[in-house]
């Protein structure tokens, strides 16, 4: 495709850069090139933004965000935890999956304003120093993951299942991991991996 | 999305004082956020009511169940009453969207879910509910996973919810509290079917909250279950869907409650199936010929047609697992 629009046009890189400015983190560390933004950042609006105090993988963070800033948004764009995947944006893929108070949510659902007080854990949350966790390592073991991008949320949401104790087989697991969509269809090694992290535990 | 203001109120007082200010509630958020993204809904203020005490589930001094408003779908399912009482509520509730969704929604916030009709979803579409006035472009469009009951000139969207149908099934009320007091409503009358004004879609009054969802207590023993048929196995929407609940003494059926999803512009009861059951011994034949008045008066669009016998298809074989004659 030509890198050149007609004069007018909106491309979409500052599309893509206006609509993060809408989302409205506000971001030290945004991904989006500043000579890219069509116009400056809005100043952060004190009706519409609010503090949240949180615990991300154990560390404890107080951030002012805008009150449309998603959990997603918040870690990938301000905090730049970009394990946690963006699919969907709506609640349809599973890419997004994070635990918050160790229950499986999907991170682009979650308005991040509502978190105060919560503790999250993301993909980045679950190896122990250089050991992996078991589930990271059976993902490994089996191969489970082909382009990888589904892979952080179904690690994530796979742990879940296993404290859930959804795991007793092949069609439970199935069933429970059924919010975590593949398009690469590594289906049948994500449940073993699964499995096997089930049965370590 | 269009910037909002955001409170979190602490008492259901000061809640209901933010919601007839204009306020907007947000429980679990799954269907709210969503459509905010969208620009489908666009809130200037909303109010957090995950804070309230609306939760817990009891069982009623009548032999009844409430499950409270703010109870997730998550917890609702697992719970000991609701499992053992009345499976039915629990398999439609581990029937819906996803493990993920289900910790995150509740119970309040799943009744009023919004439909799933993509012209609605869409900004650029024509959608007398999301837009009154403006048309229904799913009329002429493309329209296979459309209602054929309850359908309206103006709207032919389903209810998507699967708890709303086991709740339409056992006869169930909703509680509701405002400004002016605490009042209950009919399952049955609570979400409206499209009419010529689709974008009005239950009997809440503006700011009211909903405080619990009440099952009545039915005749024992009672078997209830949930079927869900869909384009794929799981985290989906339904095509069609039953909940059954029978209650069968001495051989006969004493009593038959029986509703259907992803059918009805509303939750879909059967009364016509139930008619066919009551006083009856269950038999294959009695499934067949009740489940065969299923779709009685559903009106097909072009590319529903199938849902006709699908629906028939499917309480027949609900009928047939809850009443224990293979
Ligand atoms: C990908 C996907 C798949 C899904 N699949 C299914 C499915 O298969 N089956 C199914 O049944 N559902 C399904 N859902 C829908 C999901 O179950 C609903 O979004 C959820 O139940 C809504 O509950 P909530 O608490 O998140 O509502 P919210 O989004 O918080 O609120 C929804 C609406 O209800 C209002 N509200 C909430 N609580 C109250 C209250 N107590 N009093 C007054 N007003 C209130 C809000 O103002 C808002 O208008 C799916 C959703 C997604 C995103
Ligand atoms: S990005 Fe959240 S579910 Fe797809
Ligand atoms: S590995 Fe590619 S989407 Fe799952």
């Amino acid at each position: 495709m030509s890198e050149e629009l007609p004069k007018g046009s909106v491309s979409r890189r500052t599309l893509l850069a206006s609509t993060a400015s809408l989302t409205g983190v506000a971001a030290t560390n945004t991904l989006v090139a500043p000579a890219a933004v069509a116009s400056p950042a809005p100043a952060v609006d004190a009706a519409t933004s609010g503090q949240v105090s949180l615990r991300i993988n154990g560390d404890q963070h107080t951030l002012t965000v805008d009150n449309r800033t998603s959990l997603l948004d918040l870690l990938r764009e301000q905090l730049g935890l970009t394990g946690t995947k963006k699919g969907c944006d709506a609640g349809a893929c599973g890419a997004c999956t994070v635990l918050v108070d160790g229950r499986r949510v999907n991170g682009c659902l979650t308005l991040a304003r509502r978190l105060d007080g919560a503790e999250v854990t993301t993909v980045e949350g679950l190896a122990d120093g250089d050991e992996l966790h078991p589930l990271q390592q059976a993902f490994i073991d089996h191969d489970a993951f082909q382009c990888g991008f589904c892979t952080p949320g179904q690690i994530v949401s796979g742990t879940a299942c296993i404290a859930e104790g959804h795991t007793g087989s092949a069609a439970e697991i199935r069933e429970w991991m059924s919010g975590n969509i593949c398009r690469c269809g590594a289906y049948t090694k994500i449940v073993t991996a699964v499995h096997q992290a089930a049965g370590r535990r | 999305m269009f910037p909002f203001t955001y409170t979190r109120p602490t008492s259901t007082p000061a809640a209901l004082a933010a919601g007839a200010s204009g306020g907007r509630y947000i429980a679990g958020g799954t269907t709210l956020v969503d459509l905010m993204r969208e620009t489908v809904e666009r809130p200037d203020s909303v109010v957090d009511i995950a804070g309230l005490p609306l939760g817990g589930v009891t069982a009623t001094r009548g032999g009844g169940l409430r499950i409270g408003a703010l109870v997730s779908m998550t917890d609702a399912a697992r719970h000991r009453l609701v499992r053992t009482a009345y499976p039915v509520i629990s398999q439609a509730l581990e029937l819906s969207a996803s493990p993920q969704l289900r910790n995150m929604a509740s119970i309040g916030g799943n009744i009023l879910q919004r439909t799933r009709c993509t012209y609605f979803r869409d900004i650029s579409a024509a959608c007398n509910k999301r837009e009154p006035g403006s048309g229904c472009a799913a009329r002429e469009g493309w329209n296979r996973t459309h209602a054929i009951l309850g359908t309206s000139q103006a709207c032919v969207a389903t209810h998507p919810s699967d708890l709303a149908v086991a709740l339409t099934a056992l006869d169930a009320t909703v509680h509701l509290i405002g400004s002016a007091g605490t009042r209950q409503v009919a399952f049955g009358d609570f979400l409206l079917q499209p009419g010529a004004t689709p974008h009005r879609e239950n009997a809440l009054r503006p700011g009211e909250l909903i405080t619990a969802v009440e099952i009545p207590a039915h005749p024992r023993p009672l078997s209830s279950g949930y079927l869900k048929v869909r384009d794929r196995q799981s985290y989906e929407f339904a095509l069609t869907s039953a909940a059954v609940a029978l209650h069968i003494d001495g051989g006969v059926i004493r009593t038959a409650k029986v509703a259907a999803g992803g059918v009805g512009t509303v939750p879909w009861r059967l009364r016509a199936v139930e008619r066919q059951l009551v006083g009856r011994r269950p038999t294959p034949q009695l499934w067949a010929r009740a489940a065969g008045h299923a779709a009685d008066g559903a009106r097909p669009l072009a590319h529903n047609r199938f849902k006709l016998g699908l629906l028939e298809r499917t309480v027949e074989r609900q009928l047939r697992v809850v009443g224990g004659t293979r």
